[in-house]
């Protein structure tokens, strides 16, 4: 059962795990992004060659079984420098992105739940705030603290993390003015147990979507700034410095380039598919398919107009723009059309699960369905 | 309307002093003694502290804030600890390179990606609407400093074509040989901004496509295409430009790696090398420029939905 808000928050992770694999973007973001996950696990342990080990007389060694990837001036191997390059750019990504989730979520309550003059006034903040780029904060940081990581990731975190406050604090708004929150204020629930019961569990697939976007976009800030001499320092290896480094070879040896870059590339399309895996995942008419909510057939969503506004999937450059609810926050109702399309189509029995299934044909089947992907 | 109007400029006047303090704040938390910079290693703690008396910054504060604060709104931005140049002076040079470059790009984006976003829309059962999207998402996913090191080897270096960096040193006197050597980063700027506003026209057209008001339209009568830009591209139009207003800052920082790709000596550059100098005055001035800017932006952004849409002409 999937009554909104009384789903304990974090219940539904696997229902969304799910969900998101069963989108075509969703798998082939999981796949990309458990590939950077596994090298950067494999190269602690493993990497064919020391990628910080010098070798003269492997200078520009060509692409060959020793050198899967060929070797750079200095004769590292570049596969292995390709492996461990994996590690910084996970670590930033993953830390920034976790730190813009705790600080957005912080402002966006701070901004909404507290009295009307404190939030009012972090809502303006947050205004100004979003006024300062990220990339130019890390930018000033890391020229500051130079050749570390950890720069990166705080200034990248806090940067984004306006941004996150941003969208969340709309939604969050949306939450605050539903009825099930107005039946739990009135069953007596305080602030905490409402913000715990009702407003986590309603807003975290919309995180998780932004969340997603952003650590795409941490992983091509990192990149640049290592490109600029910002990033980590010499030894350890960088997709970013790499670049950097074998930029004044580019007319000689213009294929070396191809690799780090290719690298960057696949991991940030990893993590934006992932992210419209969710969106499409959030989209409620897919993730609870008939057995939602016994209640009424509403006739306002059979018209082949499309999903009704509100509970249709957004996408999540739309959501930073204009944060429109795509969560599952309500729960669509079973459709007429729904029911309609997977009884002409499916088997006529309509249990809860071959309505399951059925339903997901009846998605792809078309006249609902015009967001697609 | 005009009060809407009034209390918008309030909130924009306010949005910009907090940015001054804290441009200002930001900075002076920093560690690194521009005075020891100047001293150079080996000035006794005397000399050095003569120099911090005659740069001002052993004075409080909240003094240093507003005397820099009143040059800044005479549109004086101090001169550099470093060189004694004017700021403002140096901010309006780099301008000139740097601003045909973000309003060249951002002008090459839109009148490629929105009509691309619409036909990717419109026609997304299609293989060439499928393809469209697969670039848009390949799109956003590519580091741009990288496309411009291939776009270099390709267009510079094996075709020799166009420069592959640099800016000639006498600026716009040669307007042809300036306008070749920002082709090549316009273009590659373009092309990440691009891919953006593909997927935005993209979104906003399938959403318009179905709508309400477009099924009405088309039962009055008016053909597919008609209904559509009658009706759908005002409403496709808002989240665009939405788009176009927060893009504007990912642009201006967007120049700043590309400007050291394509060695152009513009804003990106000098702000670079001042953080690495300790300039702090440069880079006050340069950050609060940027900031100003997108403030700015954000603000005819929101003028902007005002006029397209008259439900919030209305609103607060």
């Amino acid at each position: 059962m999937s009554r909104p808000g009384t789903r304990p928050f974090g219940a539904g992770a696997v229902t969304t795990a799910r969900a998101v694999l069963r989108t075509r973007s969703g798998r082939l973001g999981a796949a990309l992004s458990s590939l950077i996950v596994v090298a950067a696990l494999v190269s602690l342990v493993w990497t064919p060659y020391d990628p910080t080990k010098v070798s003269t007389e492997d200078s520009w060694a060509p692409m060959s079984g020793r050198h899967w990837l060929g070797a750079d001036r200095l004769g590292r191997d570049l596969f292995s420098q390709l492996l461990a390059g994996a590690q910084v750019t996970l670590f930033v990504a993953v830390g920034a992105t976790a730190l813009a989730a705790v600080v957005g979520l912080a402002l966006a309550l701070l901004a909404t739940v507290t009295s009307r003059p404190v939030g009012e006034g972090v809502a303006h903040l947050l205004d100004v705030l979003i006024a300062f780029p990220p990339l130019l904060i890390a930018l000033v940081l890391a020229a500051v603290y130079p050749g570390r990581a950890w720069t990166i990731l705080v200034a990248l975190g806090l940067g984004l993390g306006v941004q996150v406050a941003r969208v969340t604090r709309g939604e969050i708004r949306r939450v605050l003015a539903s009825d099930y929150v107005l039946a739990a204020r009135a069953a007596g629930a305080g602030t905490w147990r409402i913000i715990r019961r009702h407003l986590l569990p309603n807003i975290t697939p919309t995180l998780y979507i932004q969340l997603s976007l952003m650590a795409g976009i941490v992983v091509l800030t990192e990149a640049a700034l290592s490109y600029l001499g910002l990033g980590t320092p010499s030894p350890r290896p960088s997709w970013g410095r790499s670049l950097h480094e074998l930029q004044p070879y580019l007319t000689l040896r213009p294929l070396v380039l191809l690799w780090p870059g290719l690298a960057v590339v696949l991991t940030v399309l990893g993590f934006n598919l992932l992210g419209d895996g969710l969106r499409e995942a959030a989209d409620p008419r897919l993730r609870y398919p008939a057995r939602a909510t016994p209640g009424p057939a509403t006739l306002a969503a059979a018209t082949p107009g499309g999903p009704p506004a509100g509970s249709g999937p957004v996408d999540p450059e739309l959501a930073v723009a204009d944060p429109v609810p795509p969560g599952p926050a309500t729960p669509a109702p079973v459709t007429l059309a729904d029911a309609f399309v997977s009884e002409t189509r499916g088997p006529k029995t309509l249990d809860s699960t071959t309505l399951d299934s059925t339903a997901l044909g009846a998605k792809r089947l078309g006249p609902l369905d015009v967001f697609d992907e | 309307m005009a009060l809407i109007l009034l209390r918008r400029f309030g909130l924009l006047a306010l949005s910009l002093l907090v940015a001054s303090v804290l441009v200002f704040l930001l900075l002076r938390l920093l560690p690194g003694d521009v005075a020891q910079v100047i001293a150079g290693t080996r000035a006794t703690p005397e000399q050095v502290e003569r120099i911090r008396h005659e740069l001002g910054v052993d004075r409080p504060l909240a003094e240093q804030y507003l005397s820099w604060l009143g040059g800044v709104l005479r549109g004086d931005f101090g001169t550099s600890a470093l060189n004694g140049v004017s700021v403002s002076g140096q901010l309006g040079e780099k301008l000139t390179v740097t601003l045909p470059l973000v309003a060249g790009a951002s002008l090459l984006a839109v009148l490629v990606g929105v009509p691309l976003g619409i036909l990717a829309g419109s026609r997304h059962r299609s293989p060439a609407g499928h393809a469209l999207s697969v670039a848009g998402q390949l799109g956003i996913a590519v580091p741009s400093f990288w496309v411009g090191l291939m776009l270099t080897t390709l267009v510079a270096v094996q075709w020799r074509l166009l420069p592959a960096g640099g800016f000639p040193r006498d600026g716009w006197a040669d307007p042809a040989a300036a306008v070749r050597s920002l082709v090549l980063p316009v273009v590659t700027l373009a092309l990440l901004q691009g891919a953006v506003l593909l997927r935005f026209a993209r979104s906003a057209t399938l959403e318009v496509l179905h709508a309400d008001y477009i099924r009405t339209a088309r039962a009055k009568g008016l053909t597919e295409g008609r209904a559509l830009l009658r009706h759908g591209a005002r409403n496709a139009a808002l989240p665009v430009l939405s788009v176009l207003g927060l893009e504007f800052a990912s642009l201006l920082l967007g120049a700043v790696v590309i400007e050291n790709v394509f060695t152009l000596p513009g804003l990106g550059q000098m702000l670079i090398a001042d953080v690495g100098n300790r300039d702090l005055v440069k880079v006050q001035g340069t950050v609060l420029l940027v900031t100003v800017a997108v403030l700015v932006i954000g603000f005819l952004v929101d003028l902007g939905h005002r006029l397209l849409d008259p439900r919030l002409r209305e609103a607060r």
